[in-house]
C-alpha cells in the first residue's frame, strides 16, 4: 500500500503541476493496476487522503472530515464490489464445469449409426449450444431388425442433458420389448415422469423396421411426424401418430402404427428443428424437404442427411434456432 | 483487554454500537479505512439483530497484548435463528428481499468470522480483526 501511496503521490502531483491529457492517461492505467491488484475504492480514497494531506499540508479540517466521510460511503461500495468479483469467479467456475458437462455429454449420449448389409442408414444430429437438446438411439441386428428413437427434449442446457441420460438408460432395458413401438413409449414415459422435474418434457419418435417382412412399425409421443417416400408410387406419406408427449402424464397410452417398406422406399425421422423455419412464414418447410428428398434420392443415406442439413442452414442464412435432427433409413 | 457490550433495540443502538466500535478502532490504532470497515461490519451485524432478531447484543472487545493488537465484535441474540448457515455466507443469499451482502461482505471486511446458530435459539456472530 505505501509503495502504491507513491506511486499516487508523484502522478497527482504531475497533474496538479501540468493538467495534462498525458497525466490523466498515465492515472487511467494505474487505475487498472489497482483493479488488478484487488486494491478496494476505500483504500484509494484513502490514499488520496494521505496524500493531500502530505502534498498540501495547509489543508483544512473540514476536508480531511469529508474524506473519512468518502471513505465511510466506499466501504459500502467495496463490499458490492467485491461480491461481483467473487460471483464472475464464481461463473468462471461454472462456465469450466459446464464444458466439462458438455464433453461428458458428447461421450455418454455417443450415437453409433449401424452399418447393415440391407439397409442403408444416416444421420446428422447439431447442436445449436453447448449441448444438444436432440438424441438418436439405434438398436440393430443384421438381416433382421433395426429400431430408432429420436427424441427431443424441450428444455435446454444442463437440466435438458441430464433428461437425456435418463432416456438413454431406459432405452437401453428395454431388452424384448423393443419391438412394439407404443410399448417402449409407455415405459419411457413412466420413467420420465417419475424420476423428471415437472417442467421437462420429451417429444419421441420410436421406430421398428423389421427387415425380414419389411414393415416400418412406429409410436409417436409429441414429435415431429415423420416421412415416408414411397419409390413406387414416387410420392411421400406423413407418418402421422397421435400421443402425448413424454413425461406429462403417468399412464399415457400410444398407438401403433404400421407401413410397409419396399425397395428404395426411404424414410426421413426429424426433430422440429429441422421444420421451423424462423425467417420464412409463409414458407413450407416439408414441401422444401421433399422437393431435396426427390431431386436426390439416388445418394446414400449419410450424404441426404449432409445435404438437408446444409440446404436448410443455407436457406435460414446460417443460423439455426434450435438443434438439427435428421434420420434417414433407405431400402 | 477491553470490552463494552450495547443492548440493540432500536437503530439509535446501532448507531451507538457503531460509535463505540469506530473508537476502540481507532484507539488500537486502525488507520481511518479500518476504522471504516470495522464500523460497516458492527453496523450490518447489528442491523440483523434489529431486522431479524429484534432485540440482542454487540459486544466489542479490544485485545492488546505484546506484538498483538486485534479487535474482536461478537453479536449475540436469542431470535428466530438461522436455518442454512452456509448460505447466509454465500453472496447474494436474503430472506428479506435485501441485498444478502450483509454477512459475506462482513466475512471480507474483517479477518475471522465464525457463525454459531441454533433455529429458535438464536445467533452468534464473533468476527475478529488484527491489527497489521
Ligand atoms: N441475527 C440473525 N437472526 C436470524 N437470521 C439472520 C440473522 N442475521 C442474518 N440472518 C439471515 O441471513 C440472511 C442474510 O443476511 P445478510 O445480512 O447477509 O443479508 P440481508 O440482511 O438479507 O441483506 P442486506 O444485509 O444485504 O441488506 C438474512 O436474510 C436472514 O434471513
Ligand atoms: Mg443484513
Amino acid at each position: 500500500m505505501k509503495q502504491l501511496e507513491t506511486q499516487y503521490k508523484k502522478m497527482l502531483m504531475d497533474y496538479i503541476t501540468y493538467q495534462s491529457e498525458k497525466n490523466l492517461y498515465i492515472a487511467q492505467n494505474f487505475t487498472r493496476q489497482l483493479i488488478q491488484k484487488n486494491v478496494a475504492p476505500e483504500d484509494v480514497v484513502g490514499i488520496h487522503k494521505n496524500v493531500m494531506k502530505e502534498i498540501l499540508p495547509q489543508t483544512s479540517n473540514e476536508e480531511q472530515h469529508a474524506y473519512d466521510f468518502l471513505i465511510e460511503v466506499m466501504v459500502q461500495y467495496g463490499m458490492t464490489h467485491r461480491a461481483h468479483q467473487s460471483l464472475l469467479q464464481k461463473q468462471a467456475e461454472y462456465d469450466m464445469e459446464m464444458k466439462i458437462a458438455a464433453d461428458i455429454q458428447k461421450t455418454l449420449l455417443k450415437t453409433i449409426v449401424p452399418q447393415l448389409a440391407n439397409v442403408d442408414i444416416g444421420m446428422v444430429s447439431i447442436p445449436i449450444r453447448k449441448m444438444n437438446g436432440d438424441y438418436v438411439h439405434f438398436l440393430a441386428e443384421d438381416k433382421k431388425y433395426v429400431c430408432v428413437a429420436v427424441t427431443d427434449v424441450i428444455g435446454k442446457g444442463v437440466p435438458a442433458a441430464l433428461c437425456m441420460s435418463m432416456v438413454k438408460y431406459g432405452l437401453e432395458t428395454l431388452e424384448y420389448t423393443y419391438k412394439e413401438p407404443p410399448y417402449v413409449l409407455e415405459i419411457i414415459n413412466r420413467v420420465i415422469e417419475k424420476s423428471v422435474d415437472d417442467s421437462m418434457f420429451v417429444s419421441m419418435f420410436y421406430g421398428y423396421f423389421d427387415i425380414q417382412k419389411s414393415t416400418f412399425s412406429y409410436a409417436s409421443a409429441g414429435h415431429e411426424p415423420a416421412l415416408h417416400y414411397s419409390a413406387k408410387n414416387n410420392q411421400f406419406s406423413t407418418l402421422e401418430a397421435k400421443g402425448l408427449l413424454l413425461g406429462v402424464l403417468p399412464d399415457t397410452k400410444y398407438a401403433f402404427n404400421e407401413v410397409t417398406i419396399e425397395e428404395n422406399d426411404i424414410i426421413i425421422i426429424m426433430t422440429d428443428g429441422v421444420t421451423e423455419f424462423r425467417f420464412h412464414d409463409d414458407f413450407n418447410a416439408r414441401d422444401l424437404i421433399t422437393t431435396i428428398i426427390e431431386k436426390n434420392k439416388f445418394l446414400s443415406a449419410q450424404q441426404l442427411c449432409t445435404l438437408l442439413y446444409e440446404q436448410i442452414e443455407q436457406m435460414q442464412d446460417f443460423k439455426l434456432s434450435d438443434d438439427f435432427t435428421v434420420v434417414i433409413i433407405k431400402k | 483487554m477491553f470490552k463494552t457490550s450495547v443492548e440493540i433495540m432500536t437503530e439509535w443502538d446501532i448507531v451507538e454500537a457503531r460509535q463505540i466500535g469506530r473508537q476502540e478502532a481507532k484507539m488500537l490504532g486502525f488507520n481511518t479505512v479500518d476504522q471504516a470497515r470495522i464500523t460497516t461490519a458492527i453496523s450490518e451485524l447489528a442491523r440483523n439483530i434489529y431486522l431479524y432478531a429484534e432485540v440482542g447484543t454487540i459486544e466489542i472487545e479490544r485485545i492488546e497484548t505484546e506484538g498483538e493488537k486485534r479487535i474482536i465484535i461478537t453479536a449475540v441474540d436469542k431470535g428466530p435463528g438461522i436455518q442454512d448457515v452456509r448460505k447466509v455466507m454465500q453472496d447474494g443469499y436474503s430472506t428479506s428481499g435485501g441485498l444478502g451482502a450483509g454477512i459475506p461482505g462482513v466475512n471480507r471486511l474483517m479477518d475471522s468470522m465464525v457463525i454459531q446458530s441454533n433455529v429458535g435459539e438464536g445467533t452468534t456472530i464473533k468476527t475478529e480483526k488484527w491489527l497489521r
